[in-house]
């Protein structure tokens, strides 16, 4: 058998993943060669330019509903260019040069952000030296090899691609939450429990691809729809492969029960890692839900609906009630995005009625998230972030500018109307409602109005309270982050006032291929 | 199920391998209590002195090792390759060619940034 003579590869579908790894690798021979004094520009440029690209590549290929690799003709399942997965894979570029502009910020501290090493011993001699070096360029390979990850994950259409993809995103995510240069040690905490936690939910991954193998017979998501209505194998490989894998999607999409390190990574990791968490890996973490449970387990829906639908309730109600209690601005921000990952779950429920809503979420969420970490950088002590949220009080007298940013975006979030939270939460709740899920919609409601009573506290902060003597100074952003707060605060507005563009590319790119 | 039966069946020696050299030891073996064997991590031997919290030594060779285990999992897949490269033909050829180019742009990193320095 000579399988590669009939191997036909659609190049021009598979060139946005091509051209991110390309230019991570570049970047690493930048690395390499370019002396340290002229890596960042030439880091961010190449970053930007490929992600720029990939952006357009992937606007080329819109209306493609076809596998990229087929012998003779029949469509091999690996990677799965349709609407759904094209849609985001276009999100995620343009989610992700926002992201890059703001990890390339060096005005709020100097040098930049990071170190090279994030296993030195925190505050040891070598860590002292490292922080007072210029910022590593490292993070741009890095970022680029987890966005091409993440492009992977949204297109992969059999649970093996899908493993080598979530690894690929997470590996330098691991690395990437380890390397903040103030607050070392928190950093380096982070890095560990994220490592530990994601390497236990790939375990867990992988163990349930095993028992999906073994039910269906193959790892194609198609193949195991088709086996959930034929297969002869007894059900509880079923059961067991679902809820296996589900373990690993919810993980990494920080859904309670799984949701434990979030608060934490979150906290430790360097801001704009953490924006780029929050924004893209929830994209690319409910995407990979949205093609799993839509393409892979649709035959079987009536297995896993009600333990999914527990999962989204305790997600939609217990991440509103701990933002309730939070002091902490970052932490704040993490447990209104599991709350969120509790709203989004409702759309994976309702399955193929809420795809187009659910992604328009998620791309509204993405844009309004990055800008509020992008704020959080910002408003400094010193040298370090100001993250305890009674060091914002007054904020509004002292910097009205970003104080008036910043409400937009907590407004946003909490869910108000002329904002992209708004639209968003609205269109998805209307969606599952058409899917009869109208329990999981009461919940939803009830949980968003309790999330709604910590960003509001937040804005009564800013504007009704008295700045402290020692208020936190707000740095003047550098072009970099001023250029990712105005297309955040613009895209929420814009999405809030006029949803209709993006809501109709939505529809259009809604039905997975083999559904 | 006959397929089964010499797991079942190794499974059933590694228990009793187990159990037989716990209990033989117990009965057989001399016992003489010392500090070393309430340790967490007993091996029989009393750990040197050291300074008060974790001791730092240097972890470097920790890059040198990173660095063998890529090329060594290289190795595992080449040899398929070099087995069946008439089979996979061209595209196989260029498939390996990629992915020998992109350890070596590891190898130039890792050795440009100084990750194969010593000191």
């Amino acid at each position: 058998m000579n399988e590669a003579q009939g191997l036909q590869i659609d190049w021009a579908g598979l060139a946005p993943m091509i051209i991110v790894f390309a230019a991570a690798f570049g970047g690493l021979l930048v690395e390499a060669t370019v002396p340290r004094a002229r890596r960042l520009p030439v880091q961010v440029a190449l970053a930007v330019a490929a992600l720029a690209a990939a952006f357009i590549a992937v606007v080329l290929n819109s209306g493609k509903n076809a596998a990229a690799f087929a012998i003779e003709g029949t469509g091999l399942g690996s990677v799965v260019l349709d609407g759904p997965g094209l849609f985001l894979q276009g999100t995620l570029a343009i989610l992700a040069i926002v992201a890059v502009l703001l990890l390339a910020e060096r005005r709020t501290t100097r040098g930049g952000d990071f170190v090279a090493e994030a296993a030195v011993v925190a505050d040891s001699a070598a860590d002292r030296a490292q922080q007072r070096e210029d910022g590593a360029t490292e993070i741009f390979p890095l970022t680029l090899f987890a966005v091409g990850g993440m492009m992977m994950f949204v297109t992969a259409g059999d649970l093996l691609t899908m493993f080598v993809a979530l690894e690929m995103l997470s590996l330098p995510l691991y690395l990437l939450c380890g390397l903040a240069k103030r607050r070392r040690l928190i950093s380096q905490e982070a890095a560990l429990k994220y490592f530990l936690l994601g390497a236990f939910a790939s375990a867990f991954y992988v163990y349930g691809m095993a028992m999906l193998y073994g039910f269906a017979g193959t790892v194609d998501l198609a193949g195991i729809n088709r086996a959930g209505v034929s297969s002869g194998q007894p059900r509880m490989f079923l059961y067991l492969g679902v809820a296996m894998i589900a373990v690993a999607l919810l993980f990494k999409a920080a859904a309670v029960p799984f949701h434990m390190w979030t608060p934490d990574v979150y906290t430790g990791a360097p801001t704009p890692v953490t924006a780029l968490m929050a924004a893209c890996v929830k994209v690319a973490a409910f995407g990979g839900l949205l093609r799993v449970f839509n393409v892979g387990l649709a035959s079987s829906a009536w297995d896993w609906h009600l333990i999914l639908t527990i999962i989204a309730v305790a997600t939609m109600i217990g991440g509103a009630i701990f933002a309730v209690t939070q002091r902490n601005i970052k932490r704040l921000l993490a447990y209104s995005s599991i709350a969120n990952a509790g709203y989004l779950l409702v759309g994976v429920i309702a399955l193929g009625d809420a795809v187009g809503q659910t992604m328009f979420y998620l791309a509204a969420y993405g844009f309004t998230v990055i800008a509020a970490f992008a704020v959080v950088s910002l408003v400094r002590d010193g040298d370090e972030e100001a993250t305890h949220l009674a060091r914002w009080a007054g904020l509004g007298k002292k910097s009205p500018a970003t104080a008036v940013v910043f409400t937009v975006l907590m407004l946003a979030l909490a869910g108000l109307p002329f904002t992209s939270g708004f639209t968003a939460k609205f269109s998805l709740f209307a969606a599952a409602l058409q899917a009869d899920e109208l329990g999981l919609v009461i919940v939803g409601v009830v949980s968003s109005a309790i999330l709604a009573f910590p960003y509001l506290k937040v804005v009564v902060l800013l504007w009704l309270n008295e700045p402290a003597p020692d208020a936190p100074t707000v740095n003047l952003p550098s072009p970099m982050a001023g250029t990712v707060v105005a297309a955040g605060v613009a895209a929420t507005i814009l999405l809030g006032v006029a949803p209709g563009p993006l809501l109709d590319i939505v529809d259009q790119a809604s039905v997975f291929l083999n559904t | 199920m006959e397929v089964y039966v010499p797991v079942v069946i190794m499974f059933a020696i590694g228990l009793g391998f187990g159990i037989v050299s716990v209990v033989a030891s117990r009965i057989t073996g001399p016992h003489r209590r010392n500090r070393a064997k309430y340790d967490p991590y007993e091996c029989g031997i009393e750990p040197a002195p050291s300074t008060a919290g974790p001791t730092k030594f240097p972890v470097k060779f920790y890059l040198t090792a990173m660095l063998f285990i890529v090329f060594d999992i290289e190795i595992i897949f080449l040899v398929p390759w070099a087995v069946h490269h008439d089979v996979l033909g061209i595209f196989g050829f260029w498939a390996v060619l990629m992915f020998i180019a992109a350890l070596f742009v590891a190898y130039a990193y890792e050795w440009r940034r100084g990750g194969l320095d010593w000191d």
